[in-house]
C-alpha cells in the first residue's frame, strides 16, 4: 500500500512538474486551452488501452499526434480559426470514444487513475519527464522569443518551424502522460493552471518557470494524498488542488 | 557591389494571397544614409522591411553588402506582456548577458536599476528604447525600424529620434525607417521612399516631397507641409 502511494506520488510529482513547465510556454503562446481538446482526442486511444489492457499513455499518444496533424491540415486547407477546427476535431474524438468505451471504465478514461501506477510504468514516466525537462530547458529562450514575435525570432536566424514542431511534439507527450493522471477531460487544467498561478506570482522568467514547476508538482502530490484520505478520484482532486493554488496566487499577485 | 553601397534593390515585387503588395520597386542605400519609407496604411511599408529581412517571399533582387549585420526593431510586440519578463530576461532571449547588456543600455540612456523591472511595467517610451537597445546587440551596421514611435507620447517621440540621431553618429549606422511622420522625414532622413505599392517618389526629402508627390501618396486632400528648421 505504502509502495503504491510512493509510485503514484513519484509519477504525479514528475508529470505535474513537467506539465507546469511546458504550460508556462503554452500560456505565452495563448495555447493553454489547446491541451484540453487534445486531451479529449485521446479518449479513443484510452478506450483501446482499457479494452486491451495496455498503458493508457501509449494508447493516447498516437491519437494526440493524429489530432495535431488533422488540425494543422484542416487549417492549411480551410483557413478557419484554430479554435473552430480544434472544436471539430475534439468533439469527434469524444464521439468516437463513446462508441466503444466500456462504460464501467468510463471514469478512468475521463478523469484518470494514477492510483494503480506500476513500478515500470512509473520508471518510464520519470525517464520521459527527465528528457522532457532537458528539451524544454534547451528550447525555452527560443520558444519565448517565437511566442513574442515570429518575425523577431526569424530576424535573429531562428528556425521557427523546427522549434514549433518540437514544441507540438512536447505538448503531445505531456498530454499523453497527463491523461494517465487526470484523464481525457482535465488535461488542459494540468498545463494551464500552474502557469496561470505562476504568472501572478512572478516578476521574471526564472521565477515564472520555477513557480509553475513547483505548483504543478505540489498540486499533484496534494491531490494524490487527498485521494488516499477521502477516496474521491485523484484526477479531479489534483485539478482542484491546482485551482486552490491559483486562487491563493490572486491574493498574492505581484 | 559598388563602393559605399550597402543595399541594392531591383524590381522587387511581392504578392500575398494573389494580391499585389509591392510592384517593381528599385532603390539603393549607401553607408551612413537614413532612408525613410513613407506611405499611407496598407502601402506595403512593413512588407518591404520584411522582404529586406528575408522574412517573406518576393520576386526581384535584394542584394546586401557581403557579411553585413542587420538589426531589426519591430513595430509592436503585443504578446510580450503575456508573461512576466524582466528587461534582463528579454536580453537573455538573444543570449546576451552581463557587460554587453550594460554597455548597450548605457548607449540608450538607461541605468542598471531598470534591468530587474518587468517589461509590462515600462512606459511606452522606455519600452521603445529597450527595443532599440535590443536591435543594437551584436553591433549591426544597419538598423531597420518599423514605426519607431508608435504609441509613444509626443515628448517621448522626440527623445526616440534624438537617440537615433545620436546612435547614428556614434556608431556610423545606416538606417531604414518606416514612418507616417513627416517631421521625421525632414529632420532626420537623408532620403525618402514614398511608397504606395510602387515608389511614388525617391530621393532627398526636400527635393522629392512636393505637393504633387504627397497628393499622389495620400490623396488630394493632403495639406502641404514642410518642416522649416534643421
Amino acid at each position: 500500500m505504502q509502495n503504491q502511494l510512493f509510485l503514484s506520488l513519484t509519477a504525479g510529482i514528475f508529470i505535474g512538474g513537467a506539465s507546469g513547465y511546458l504550460g508556462s510556454l503554452m500560456l505565452s503562446k495563448r495555447m493553454a486551452l489547446v491541451a484540453g481538446p487534445l486531451g479529449h482526442l485521446t479518449l479513443p486511444g484510452i478506450a483501446l488501452a482499457l479494452i486491451y489492457g495496455f498503458d493508457v499513455s501509449l494508447g493516447a499518444f498516437p491519437f494526440v499526434i493524429l489530432g495535431i496533424v488533422l488540425i494543422w491540415l484542416f487549417e492549411l486547407k480551410t483557413k478557419l480559426p484554430m479554435e473552430a477546427l480544434t472544436a471539430v476535431v475534439f468533439a469527434s474524438g469524444v464521439a468516437v470514444a463513446f462508441l466503444f468505451l466500456p462504460m464501467e471504465q468510463a471514469e478512468t478514461a475521463l478523469v484518470g487513475d494514477i492510483s494503480k501506477a506500476g513500478p515500470w510504468e512509473t520508471l518510464i514516466s520519470v525517464i520521459i519527464v527527465l528528457i522532457l525537462f532537458f528539451v524544454i530547458r534547451n528550447i525555452y529562450p527560443k520558444m519565448v522569443l517565437i511566442n513574442i514575435s515570429d518575425d523577431l525570432a526569424r530576424s535573429c536566424g531562428t528556425n521557427v518551424e523546427k522549434y514549433n514542431f518540437l514544441y507540438l511534439l512536447l505538448i503531445a507527450i505531456i498530454v499523453a502522460l497527463g491523461v494517465k493522471m487526470v484523464g481525457g477531460l482535465l488535461t488542459a487544467a494540468l498545463v494551464a493552471i500552474p502557469a496561470s498561478a505562476a504568472r501572478n506570482l512572478s516578476r521574471n522568467l526564472t521565477q515564472y518557470a520555477l513557480v509553475a514547476i513547483i505548483i504543478g508538482a505540489v498540486s499533484s502530490s496534494v491531490g494524490i494524498l487527498l485521494f488516499r484520505l477521502t477516496g474521491f478520484p485523484a484526477g479531479p482532486l489534483i485539478i482542484l488542488a491546482n485551482t486552490a493554488t491559483f486562487l491563493i496566487s490572486i491574493v498574492f499577485r505581484r | 557591389m559598388e563602393n559605399d553601397l550597402v543595399l541594392k534593390v531591383q524590381d522587387l515585387t511581392v504578392q500575398l494571397d494573389h494580391r499585389s503588395i509591392l510592384e517593381h520597386l528599385a532603390f539603393t542605400v549607401k553607408r551612413g544614409e537614413v532612408i525613410t519609407i513613407l506611405g499611407p496604411n496598407g502601402a506595403g511599408k512593413t512588407v518591404l522591411l520584411k522582404c529586406l529581412l528575408g522574412l517573406i517571399p518576393y520576386s526581384g533582387k535584394i542584394e546586401w553588402e557581403k557579411d553585413i549585420k542587420i538589426g531589426y526593431v519591430p513595430q509592436r510586440l503585443p504578446f510580450i506582456k503575456d508573461i512576466p519578463l524582466s528587461v534582463m530576461d528579454f536580453f537573455a532571449l538573444k543570449m546576451v548577458f552581463g557587460q554587453e547588456v550594460r554597455d548597450i543600455m548605457r548607449a540608450v540612456g538607461f541605468k542598471e536599476e531598470i534591468f530587474a523591472r518587468k517589461i509590462g511595467d515600462l512606459s511606452s517610451g522606455q519600452f521603445q528604447r529597450i527595443l532599440i537597445a535590443w536591435g543594437l546587440i551584436g553591433n549591426p551596421q544597419v538598423l531597420l525600424f518599423d514605426e519607431p514611435t508608435t504609441g509613444v507620447d509626443i515628448g517621448g517621440e522626440e527623445t526616440i529620434y534624438n537617440l537615433l540621431a545620436k546612435l547614428r553618429e556614434e556608431r556610423n549606422l545606416t538606417m531604414l525607417l518606416v514612418t507616417h511622420d513627416l517631421t521625421v522625414v525632414y529632420q532626420f532622413s537623408t532620403h525618402v521612399i514614398c511608397l504606395n505599392r510602387q515608389a511614388v517618389c525617391y530621393g532627398p526629402p526636400r527635393e522629392v516631397l512636393t505637393i504633387e508627390s504627397l497628393q499622389s501618396l495620400y490623396g488630394d486632400d493632403v495639406k502641404y507641409y514642410q518642416h522649416k528648421h534643421q
